[in-house]
């Protein structure tokens, strides 16, 4: 079932992903390309499959409840685009 | 139209651990911003989550507390959306299989006649983190973010669409409230954001069993703003309908200045957040013998010492109710009771009596926790056995309890000694003051003699008066009647 | 000595034949000489390597010092590495300088490895050519014009070209097996778990996995030795032994069982690399090894099932590039929303948005059984499809990659062409499986050819062994390509 236009405009929003009326055209067709490759899945009969997320079947490992890190701010923030008063700018954050 | 009030409320507990649930960043409050932000919590490329198990412990506790069931294996998934105080781009919680499922609470609604009790069922309890802060103030027209909150751990309640109107809503929350500090989970604190509610609230008209749509309040911090908030909600949603126009689906978020709701801006585009399990996370499973290990930590839950309370003090439903609101109220009852001499039922309701009555408003007056009582419940217990004796009244009493409170001495009975509160019950001594008072008090003795019974009271006042409150109350009744009609 | 193995530079090293520093030179010259030409190294500091070998030589002098210190190595630069760039091959991190080590990187500092460079690599190691890059394409020293694969491609074309004498690399569907394979090297990826995630870049979190590119087997089995190791911060790391990897090198190979998937020999690979790989089992069979057909019947639904799972990880994995705490911000903005849109539309390149793309809608409402849960259900098909497999014969081998290297921009415009390249080796990471490339002759155009090996869980030991017997015979591994 090929994407459309409005669907490639759709994913790109949640994606956050600013996208021009010329791309998102080229964009669809690949996709499409991609999507026919993926197809072949449907018709697999995966009846009574159990889903793998993961590559070892194994469970969480649990971490003791210590503190271990100590104040790096200013190592972190030396590579932020925007910092002031120990505080990450952003564009206002309208609620 | 008659219409029914449909509420279910999630709640966001922070969970009292040290390090945060996927990192080992402090979780205490008040840090300079950022600077307990590590690199798991502002997600810098390539850094990894791994689960803290004290969060675990606390999510099992409150599974118990509730009745819930212990998913024996359950996941943690990724939601997906984009915002500046989420730094992955995604919160880590739990989706289809969370760690607790089931459960309910019993919450108390009403005063007096009013009051009644009723049961809320709890859909599931989820373990997840919690995002960073958004600062709205002073960085010319931006907003600052402060990631230190980033990750610490969260366990999301949720309850049944199962509560009526507001006064519901707020028991409920208040119930909640008590047993998350009761089992030492959350520190309850509101101010700090520890505790959060989320109100999902519609109408229907009254015999439909149909849903209407809910609208979601979100991120009420107080139980005032709760009542409010759901009440201005309501209120507004029944004059729209009525008004022929229709509820759509939203997020709103409480104004406490104009006591309004209002809907979020409207996103950019519907939600879609994309749950998939983490790739990073492993199923987490829980053993039974951790279950047991938990279970046999855990302190005496408050519907059990409640019907302990009217079982062993032979208290009622309202007073036993009451000193379980809070654990450390329950338990300075007991250790008040156990001092005292709870085996006899009057004195453990004597000490319920204080307890609820005068130390709780002395309390509530001076802004302070139980905890942080002046007077210990050993030194309220050393007060209540002089009233059980017989020593003091229960009105001299209340000078007793105001020297202890303001920590004048060591115990009841030095007060008792140091001021000669020491009731007077010796007959012939209150014979010869009687003597005094009527001899003091003609008019008085004329006036009841007449038949005014008033006069009787003004006799006993000036008895009490002239005894300083220390007269045996019903030894002075009996006596004064007998010397002014026995003649 | 630019053609040593680890061991005989360890030696050197030992006996004082040559300094750290002197040996850390030598090969910094070499690619100031001929990465103009590669651009296989997105960052070079030679003050920051030369201040590392010193202190190498500092512990080597004063004794106890590990086997492998002094020896210069170079980075994929998905490993973050404190204070270099770490730019993942993207615009969107290219001013990123790690402020930490990633785990790999503590135990080979500490093994007294020196940091050589930081290499290029496909764009968040999304790519099987090295031409997504930021930093531009690779060139494959064997022949400019063409691809050195990928997405590990810098690695491969460092050490091909023996600018540095060994690499680290990433592989989550083949980008470190099949470079190796198009540039002739040795390339191992460790069974899921074996290496720790920390510290390296996601792409895919459930299938990446770091391992050793280098020029043999018994380098690459020294190399796994120092990089392996249980990794508390990483949630999938396996709490297991500490491992000698070379310890069973030289055992003989009788009797071994070689399975040779029917799928894999089927229709699709080239006649060069037919050739070659045929060559190759004839010389195991004569090293006393059987071989034993064995079907994968499903792992011809790999590269669809690795193209749901992949970008649907990738797309959440990299949601937290958003232009906030760290990596690229648009100039100009009119908002929030905005600046997100903007940032990484202009800090992502093609590849990487088209992935994302694909991730985020396989999850989207509606979608997600249909796509994603149905491809981890095929997943775990062909996982099963090994562990029969693997009741018949000790390891798989088969082609790493269908052809030898193509030519830059052959396959550039076509996303679909490209991920088929990847077919003989996205199986293996989807079901966490070791998986190595070896040299095993060469095909069109004087290109090399590599032979996969595929092990059970945590055989790397014995693949290695598998690998140096046969790179005891042959001479494929040592043929290096021309100075450019």
């Amino acid at each position: 079932m090929p994407l459309n236009l409005d669907q490639i405009a759709r994913i790109a929003r949640l994606s956050r992903i600013e996208i021009s009326a010329a791309e998102a055209a080229q964009t669809r067709d690949q996709l499409n390309g991609v999507f026919a490759l993926i197809e072949q899945l449907q018709a697999v009969d995966t009846r009574g499959i159990a889903p793998m997320a993961h590559a070892m079947d194994l469970t969480q490992r649990l971490r003791e409840d210590v503190v271990t890190e100590e104040d790096r701010r200013a190592a972190y923030q030396a590579v932020a685009p925007e910092v002031e008063a120990g505080l990450y700018l952003v564009p206002r954050v309208v609620e | 139209m008659q219409w029914e009030v449909v509420i279910g409320l999630e709640t966001h507990a922070q969970l009292r651990t040290n390090s945060k649930i996927f990192s080992g960043a402090s979780t205490a409050f008040g840090a300079a911003p950022n600077v307990q932000a590590c690199a798991v919590d502002i997600a810098l490329p390539g850094v990894l989550p791994v689960l803290n198990r004290a969060a675990v412990a606390c999510a099992i506790r409150f599974g118990l507390a509730v009745g819930g069931a212990i998913a024996p294996r359950s996941i943690f998934a990724r939601k997906n959306y984009f915002y500046p105080d989420l730094p992955k781009g995604y919160q880590i919680s739990q989706y289809e299989i969370p760690v607790v499922s089931g459960g309910s609470l019993a919450i108390a609604v009403g005063q007096n006649d009013g009051r009644y009790e009723k049961t809320v069922q709890l859909t599931r309890a989820h373990l997840e983190e919690d995002a960073g802060k958004s600062l709205h103030e002073d960085f010319h027209g931006k907003s600052g973010i402060d990631l230190n909150r980033a990750g610490t751990p969260l366990l999301e309640i949720v309850t049944e669409p199962d509560m009526r109107s507001a006064a519901e809503a707020v028991a409920y929350a208040k119930a909640l409230h008590a047993l998350v500090q009761w089992i030492g989970i959350c520190d309850g604190n509101m101010q700090e954001g520890s505790f959060r509610c989320d109100a999902n609230v519609s109408v229907r008209p009254k015999g439909s069993d149909k849903l209407g749509t809910r609208r979601e309040i979100k991120n009420l911090n107080s139980f005032r703003f709760m009542q409010q908030a759901i009440d201005y909600e309501v209120k507004w949603q029944i004059e729209r309908i009525g008004d022929g126009g229709a509820i759509e689906q939203a997020t709103v978020l409480f104004d406490p200045d104009s006591g309004e709701t209002r809907a979020m801006r409207s996103k950019e585009d519907a939600q879609d957040y994309r749950y998939f399990p983490d790739p990073d996370l492993l199923p987490l499973e829980i053993s039974p013998a951790w279950i047991a290990e938990v279970k046999s930590a855990m302190p005496e839950l408050p519907a059990a010492m409640k019907d302990r309370f009217e079982r062993d003090y032979q208290l009622s439903a309202y007073d036993a109710g009451a000193l379980t609101a809070t654990l450390a109220t329950a338990r300075y009852f007991e250790d008040c009771a156990a001092a005292a001499g709870a085996a006899d039922v009057k004195t453990a309701k004597l000490c319920a009596n204080w307890v609820m009555g005068e130390l709780s408003a002395r309390l509530n007056a001076a802004e302070l926790d139980i905890a942080a009582a002046p007077l210990s419940a050993a030194r309220l217990a050393g007060m209540i056995r002089r009233i059980a004796d017989g020593t003091i009244s229960g009105k001299i009493a209340k000078e007793v309890f105001d020297a202890l409170w303001a920590g004048e001495a060591q115990d009841a009975d030095a007060v008792i000694e140091a001021r000669g509160l020491r009731q007077i019950s010796d007959t012939g001594a209150l014979e010869a003051i009687i003597d005094e008072v009527l001899a003091a008090n003609p008019k008085s003795v004329e006036e009841f003699r007449a038949g005014k019974e008033k006069a009787f009271n003004a006799l006993v006042g000036q008895l009490m008066k002239a005894t300083r409150g220390r007269a045996n109350p019903q030894q002075v009744n009996e006596l004064l009647k007998q010397r002014l009609t026995g003649e | 000595m630019i053609k040593a193995s680890l061991r005989e530079l360890s030696a050197a090293l030992a006996q004082k034949k040559i300094s750290s520093v002197e040996l850390s030179t030598l090969f910094l010259e070499r690619i100031e000489r001929l990465n103009p030409t590669l651009n296989a190294f997105i960052s070079v500091d030679r003050d920051k390597t030369l201040a590392q070998a010193g202190q190498a030589d500092a512990a080597i002098a004063a004794g106890g010092a590990g086997a492998l210190a002094g020896i210069p190595l170079a980075y994929k630069d998905i490993f973050c590495t404190e204070g270099w760039a770490t730019t993942c091959g993207s615009k969107m991190l290219a001013n990123f300088v790690s402020p930490y080590d990633a785990h790999v990187v503590q135990l080979l500092k500490a093994a007294g490895l020196v940091t050589l460079g930081k290499t290029n690599m496909d764009e968040f190691a999304m790519g099987s050519s090295n031409e997504t890059s930021f930093f531009g394409p690779v060139r494959n020293p064997w022949d400019t014009a063409k691809v050195p694969g990928g997405s590990s491609g810098g690695s491969a074309a460092a050490v091909a070209a023996r600018l540095a004498p060994a690499a680290t690399g990433t592989d989550t569907g083949g980008s470190i097996r099949q470079p190796a394979a198009l540039c002739g090297l040795t390339g191992l990826k460790p069974t899921y778990g074996v290496v720790s995630r920390y510290g390296m870049i996601a792409f895919a979190s459930s299938l990446d996995q770091g391992g050793p590119m280098a020029k043999s087997a018994e380098d690459c089995a020294l190399l796994l030795s120092a990089m392996a190791g249980f990794d508390p911060r990483d949630s999938t790391s396996l709490a297991r032994p500490v491992e000698d990897y070379a310890r069973d090198l030289d055992q003989p190979l009788a009797g071994l069982k070689i399975g040779l998937p029917r799928e894999f020999f089927a229709e699709g690979m080239a006649d060069d690399v037919r050739a070659a790989v045929d060559a190759a089992l004839a010389e195991y069979r004569k090293a006393g090894a059987v071989t034993v057909e064995v079907g994968l019947p499903n792992s011809g639904l790999s590269v669809p099932a690795y193209y749901v799972i992949a970008p649907a990880e990738a797309s959440s994995n990299l949601s937290r590039f958003d232009g906030v705490r760290y990596g690229h911000r648009a100039p100009e903005y009119s908002d929030l929303f905005d600046m997100y849109c903007k940032s990484r539309a202009q800090g992502f390149g093609a590849e990487v948005k088209r992935r994302i793309l694909i991730g985020t809608y396989v999850l989207s409402h509606g979608y997600y059984d249909a796509y994603y849960l149905q491809a981890q259900k095929i997943r775990r098909l062909i996982a099963d499809d090994f562990a029969q497999a693997f009741e018949h014969c000790d390891v798989i081998m088969g082609p790493t990659s269908p052809g030898v290297a193509f030519d830059v921009g052959a396959k550039s415009d076509d996303p679909v062409a490209m991920y088929l390249s990847d077919i003989y080796t996205i199986a293996v990471n989807l079901a966490g499986l070791p998986g190595m490339s070896i040299p095993c002759g060469f095909g069109a155009g004087g290109l090399p050819v590599g032979l996969q090996l595929i092990g059970n869980y945590f055989d790397e030991a014995r693949m290695l062994n598998v690998a140096h017997r046969y790179q005891q015979a042959t001479d494929w591994h040592l043929r290096m390509p021309e100075d450019i």
